[in-house]
């Protein structure tokens, strides 16, 4: 298992954004070619502010074109209905048997609130606490139901189990659930649960309940620090912070050759843009980078976005990645076939199973 | 419109659920979560051509006494995104989600069937339904709740304001923003995607009330609607039809689709046989009870199903039952069932199963196939949603038994013409906006 300071297995991922694309097949061959990598999973993001579909739709159609890879798409919290996007994320579970994640989102400003209408922008402070009780009250639900909930006995003519099942009763800051869900509990439990915790309001909310927390740095000084921290926040908040992976998460620009490496780890650090921290450079530089700050245990992997979407992620599967694989450094074949398995957590316990079955 | 020299026939699947009719005691009866499942009922439909596959909604599950409802089959998937999985594995089929205009808003709501449209090229439908529903609002963060008179007003500015939205970008893919401003939405800004496909995701209105039958024939596509005899089909079609003129409508812009069941034998006798076999595993002796209780409102546990009826009346507006729609006036309801089971000479079980109806279409391929085309040309319908019993399979007999013979008589299509679900309905691409 990785600690502070020794370390576990790599962890990658590659962002399927592509401005402009509405329809399924770019979507559907970046995945499949981020699976041939081995990758843990890919992510979607996903706004009201900008032009894009529906990114847990986009992955949702990408799940039966693909079979190992984990399918992370950006659900927002702020103006959607906790209940839908849980029974969402859980059905992304169900459709691709287990390789469901959700990046945790709000949405912060007063054009996206005046898309609903229903309430104003508010404090980011505020906007995070409400998206730790919609990732808290998520939870809830997928274990509203116990795996065994189902029993179909014949004999006395009951398909469930109701003792199996749970009302949740959740009452947060902004809104109330009664439960259960509608939907079973997802093949891995709970889907995997992810958060950007590069802001320094965001980390409480991702030290605990987060699965993966993704932070973009320019040092490995600063990407250790933050790993650091939330290490130290999930540890206070009663969490094993070994079930918390950390990834840096990374602009890359794999051009080619026309860019000189730039100082740093590996012979080409990333350096800050107004778009977050940029890596430009070659696939063997990048793959020297991942190396080092792994080994050195900086981090436990990477988030990797291409700036070219086509070019870049495919020099990165096919020139870092497999660099990496060479070196013995990252898997060569899926062992598991759940996103948790992927990132060597385990299917959580279920929070109702102990309380001895009343509802 | 161009005239058409047969009318033909539309067929949908529904994916059996949340119901009683639903048999999962049988030992064909799969996992009603796997997505394995909707892949082989979806698969079914479209290799019999269907127009499309449906999926419903609940919101809440349902209780009974204060507590869970544990004999019919409970647990669904969330709609849309089992639709756009089955997107990767199907086609042509249209692909239906029932979605609530109570507990969304529709920003969210087009985004996702625009996305779905987007992404199975042109084969997303939506099934608007609302809830006045206190039950099922403990579960949503929004006020939610609505009287029943207000239902339709909001169905109908929800499903104009989507449009609105799938309208607002460019001919040409610029966007350009909106604002809507009504009764129950004031919203503004600019919406996230392209025009899809189809211009617009069908638009489907369940449901039988005068208000139900207004709604369809202003704003949707098609109407599901329950299934009665010829002369009843008769009648509401042409009541629903006639009022679409007052809209700018022709007849020809809504489709007639009654729910029904099927089922099939190599003889009527036989038919018949395996027809009350089903009707008996969907009324389990502890489902007859509920049934009962349902009705009388009162706790009934102590009764033998094979015993007679209570007889005491029903309690008024009794709360033992959450989250399922009602019957109507229970007092006659009861008052029916013990005359019926008085004059037959029936038990608890046998009652609800006599009164829980027949089968839409019982009898050999060759009779089902002549009934269904029947109701179809004579403008009792336009075609049928079939809800199966089992779960995945239920539908795989009619399609390698009744589809053929519907082609034979010219009265269902050979091959899909077009790729959207618009074209298989024979509907007309909608307006857009310049």
């Amino acid at each position: 298992m990785p600690s502070s300071h020794g370390r576990g297995l790599l962890h990658l991922a590659a962002a399927l954004d592509q401005p402009s694309v509405f329809d399924a097949e770019p979507y559907v061959e970046a995945a499949r070619l981020a699976e041939r990598g081995g990758l843990d999973f890919v992510t979607l993001d996903d706004t009201f502010a900008r032009p894009g579909p529906d990114a847990l739709a986009v992955l949702s159609r990408v799940a039966p074109a693909t079979r190992r890879v984990g399918l992370v798409p950006t659900v927002t919290t702020t103006h959607t209905e906790p209940f839908h996007v849980q029974a969402a994320v859980a059905t992304l579970d169900w459709v691709s048997r287990g390789r469901a994640g959700w990046r945790v989102e709000v949405s912060s400003t007063e054009g996206e609130a005046r898309l609903f209408g229903r309430r104003h922008a508010a404090p980011l402070d505020a906007l995070w606490q409400e998206a730790g009780e919609v990732a808290d009250v998520a939870a809830k639900l997928w274990d509203s139901w116990e795996d065994d909930a189902e029993i179909r006995d014949v004999a006395s003519g009951r398909f469930l189990d109701r003792d199996k099942l749970h009302h949740v009763d959740f009452t947060g800051s902004a809104f109330s659930v009664r439960g259960p869900s509608i939907v079973p509990r997802p093949p891995q439990g709970h889907p995997v649960r992810v958060v950007d915790a590069t802001e320094g309001h965001v980390r409480h909310t991702a030290a605990r309940y987060a699965d993966v927390a993704l932070v973009s740095a320019t040092s490995a000084a600063q990407a250790r620090a933050v790993r650091e921290q939330l290490r130290s926040l999930a540890a206070e908040s009663g969490r094993d912070p070994d079930t918390l992976r950390v990834l840096v998460s990374l602009l890359v620009d794999l051009g080619g050759g026309e860019h000189a490496a730039e100082p740093g780890h590996g012979g080409g650090g990333p350096r800050q843009t107004p778009q977050g921290p940029l890596y430009r450079g070659g696939p063997v530089d990048l793959a020297e980078l991942i190396a080092t700050w792994h080994t050195d245990g900086t981090t436990d992997g990477f988030h990797l976005r291409p700036v070219e979407p086509r070019r870049d992620l495919e020099r990165l599967v096919n020139g870092t990645v497999a660099l990496l694989q060479h070196r013995g450094l990252f898997r060569t074949f899926y062992p598991g076939s759940t996103l948790r398995g992927h990132l060597g957590l385990a299917k959580p316990a279920n929070q109702y199973a102990q309380a001895g079955g009343t509802s | 419109m161009t005239a058409r020299p047969r009318k033909e026939i539309h067929l949908a699947a529904y994916f059996p659920g949340v119901n009683n009719t639903t048999v999962w005691a049988d030992p064909e009866s799969r996992s009603q979560i796997e997505f394995s499942s909707f892949e082989h009922l979806a698969r079914t439909a479209e290799r019999g051509l269907f127009d499309f596959f449906f999926l419903a909604e609940g919101l809440r599950l349902r209780e009974h006494k204060g507590r869970i409802h544990d004999l019919d089959v409970a647990g669904r998937p969330e709609s849309i995104t089992v639709l756009n999985a089955l997107a990767a594995v199907t086609e042509r089929l249209g692909l239906a989600a029932t979605v609530n205009a109570t507990f969304n808003e529709p920003y969210e709501v087009a985004r996702r069937f625009a996305t779905l449209d987007h992404l199975s090229g042109g084969r997303a439908a939506w099934n608007v339904v609302t809830s006045s529903d206190a039950f099922t609002r403990e579960n949503f963060r929004r006020g939610g709740f609505l009287d029943r008179a207000d239902r339709y007003t909001r169905a109908g500015e929800f499903v104009a304001t989507a449009r609105e939205l799938w309208n607002s970008w460019t001919p040409d893919g610029v966007p350009r923003p909106f604002a809507h401003r009504g009764h129950h939405f004031d919203i503004a800004g600019e919406f996230t995607l392209p025009r899809s496909p189809q211009g617009h995701p069908v638009v489907i209105q369940a449901g039988d009330s005068e208000e139900g039958r207004e709604f369809a024939a202003s704003t949707a596509d098609v109407i599901f609607t329950r299934h009665g005899s010829l002369e009843a089909g008769r009648s509401f079609y042409a009541d629903v039809k006639r009022r679409l003129a007052k809209y700018g409508r022709t007849p020809d812009e809504l489709r007639i689709m009654p729910g029904v069941t099927v089922v099939l034998g190599d003889s009527p006798a036989e038919a018949q046989e395996k027809a009350a076999e089903i009707r008996r595993q969907q009324v389990s002796p502890q489902n007859a009870i509920l049934t009962l209780e349902q009705i009388w409102g009162v706790d009934l546990s102590s009764y033998d199903p094979d015993g007679p009826l209570p007889e005491t009346d029903p309690v008024a507006d009794s709360t033992i039952t959450q989250g399922r729609t009602r019957r109507g006036d229970n007092v006659a309801i009861a008052e029916k069932w013990r005359a019926l089971s008085k004059e037959k000479g029936l038990s608890i079980r046998e009652t609800v199963i006599e009164a829980s109806g027949r089968q839409s279409f019982v009898g050999t391929p060759e009779a089902v196939a002549a009934e269904l085309h029947a109701f179809v040309r004579h403008d009792a319908a336009d075609g049928f949603i079939l809800v199966p019993h089992l779960t995945p399979g239920g539908l795989d007999e009619f399609v390698d038994r009744v589809v053929p013979l519907l082609q034979e008589r010219g009265a269902f299509r050979t091959e899909y013409e077009g790729t959207t679900l618009r074209s298989h309905l024979g509907l007309p691409a909608p307006a857009g906006k310049e």
